[in-house]
């Protein structure tokens, strides 16, 4: 067993390069390079954190945008609807009132014009009774040569008037 | 392979040569000589550099490479946080260099390059070299554990509970088992590395021998032997990982008891 058989003659040499390239290894890679390639996994790991952390806000941050946003356009709408409705209701009145403001005038035109015909139709009536008696004077005075009464010839029209 | 062609000692893989004429190498009366040991260390070492340099790209999306290294990391971090807490970080740079240091010890000595000549030594298969690393595990335990909590930390051989007319006898069972922490930690590796190893060149040379041997042998012994060579290579491959992982868990696990004590 060359282990023990050499034990003797080689255990120095063993040890001493042993020490020189585990001291090499230990001071080159163990403290020089594994705490870099930690330390680079390490800001990795916070990086992705912070990334996950800052996208997490930003999605907190749209859900309160949002829900603002959804508020106001609520607000909106109901005010637009409540402009809308007095709108409409502002102009149903307009209209009304200038319906019956309308009809007030045409009522009382119509009325007046009644009035007029009424009047005017006495009128011709009572025209028509004075042209009647004159006529009816004239026709008798060629007739008969009688002078009649105004009064009685318009009697007579008035008279034969009404029995039509 | 060895001199004698017609004998195969599979020990011989064990053993260490100096190389490049080193071997009357002397550093205050005791030999250094370069050897094949050493010069796979280096090897080691140096693809262990190059494995995590290729890592430091440092980019926000990592690629295959850096995403390797960084589940490495990743892996001993977390490991030492399950089994140490928060207090376990400071201790990833000395984890990490004694995992993946084992690890790519055990998985280049499994590298097949024999077929091109070259021999990979399999370092962790010494005690000398699984001592040294138990050692410097145990130091670190032993330093942070008194240093931490003074003498307080022998507390940590009388467990919770301990009816105190039994606390000596309990004491020592503990210190016991404390104090063969180390060689059960070093041992572990260089059996388990040891074995692999051998198995491999006994069956290996199983293979070489039938063949030589005629048709029939070939039939019944070398295609059973060879197939069960593949599912043994595949095991210590998963074995190679096993120990360097069980070493780095097993210091982690001490290390807490200094961190923490109970």
């Amino acid at each position: 067993m060359p282990q023990i058989a050499q034990l003797a003659d080689t255990y120095s040499s063993q040890i001493f390069w042993l020490l020189v390239f585990f001291g090499l290894v230990f001071f080159l890679v163990g403290r020089g390079m594994v705490p870099k390639v930690m330390d680079t996994v390490a800001q990795r790991d916070s990086q992705i954190s912070a990334d996950l952390a800052a996208a997490e806000a930003a999605r907190n941050e749209a859900d309160t945008q949002e829900k603002a946003w959804r508020q106001r356009e609520n607000e909106n709408r109901a005010q637009a609807h409540a402009m809308v409705n007095e709108a409409k209701d502002k102009a149903a009145h307009e209209t009304e009132e200038k319906l019956a403001a309308a009809q007030q005038q045409i009522d009382a035109q119509l009325a007046e014009a009644e009035h007029r015909i009424e009047t005017a139709r006495s009128a011709a009536e009572t025209e028509i009774q004075a042209v009647a008696s004159d006529a009816a004077q004239d026709i008798v005075l060629r007739l008969t040569g009688m002078q009649i009464a105004e009064a009685s010839a318009s009697a007579a029209v008035r008279k034969a008037m009404i029995h039509g | 392979m060895a001199a004698d062609q017609a004998k195969i000692d599979p020990m011989h893989q064990f053993a260490i040569q100096p190389l490049f004429g080193s071997q009357h190498w002397e550093l205050a009366g005791y030999n250094i000589a370069f050897t094949n040991s050493a010069l796979w260390m280096g090897i080691a070492a140096l693809a262990l550099w190059i494995f995590v340099f290729g890592g430091m790209k440092r980019q926000l999306v990592p690629g295959r490479w850096q995403m390797a290294v960084e589940s490495f990391t990743g892996f001993v971090d977390d490991m030492l946080e399950a089994n140490i807490g928060k207090a376990g970080r400071k201790y990833v740079p000395y984890v990490f260099s004694l995992f993946m240091f084992i690890l790519f010890a055990n998985l280049l000595g499994l590298v097949p390059l024999g077929v091109v000549g070259v021999h990979p030594f399999t370092f962790t298969s010494h005690f000398t070299v699984t001592g040294i690393f138990a050692l410097i595990s145990f130091s670190i335990v032993l330093i942070v554990g008194f240093a931490k909590h003074g003498l307080r930390f022998f507390s940590l051989f009388i467990p919770h509970g301990t009816p105190v007319l039994m606390m000596p006898l309990i004491f020592f069972v503990e210190l016991a088992s404390f104090m063969v922490r180390p060689f059960s930690l070093a041992l572990r590796l260089f059996v388990a590395m040891m074995a692999g190893h051998l198995l491999l060149e006994v069956l290996s040379s199983f293979v070489i021998a039938g063949f030589n041997n005629g048709l029939l042998t070939s039939v019944i012994v070398v295609i059973p032997t060879f197939l069960l060579m593949i599912a043994i290579c595949a095991l210590e491959i998963l074995v190679a990982g096993i120990q360097a992982y069980v070493f780095a868990l097993l210091t982690s696990l001490y290390i807490n008891d200094a961190e923490n004590l109970h």
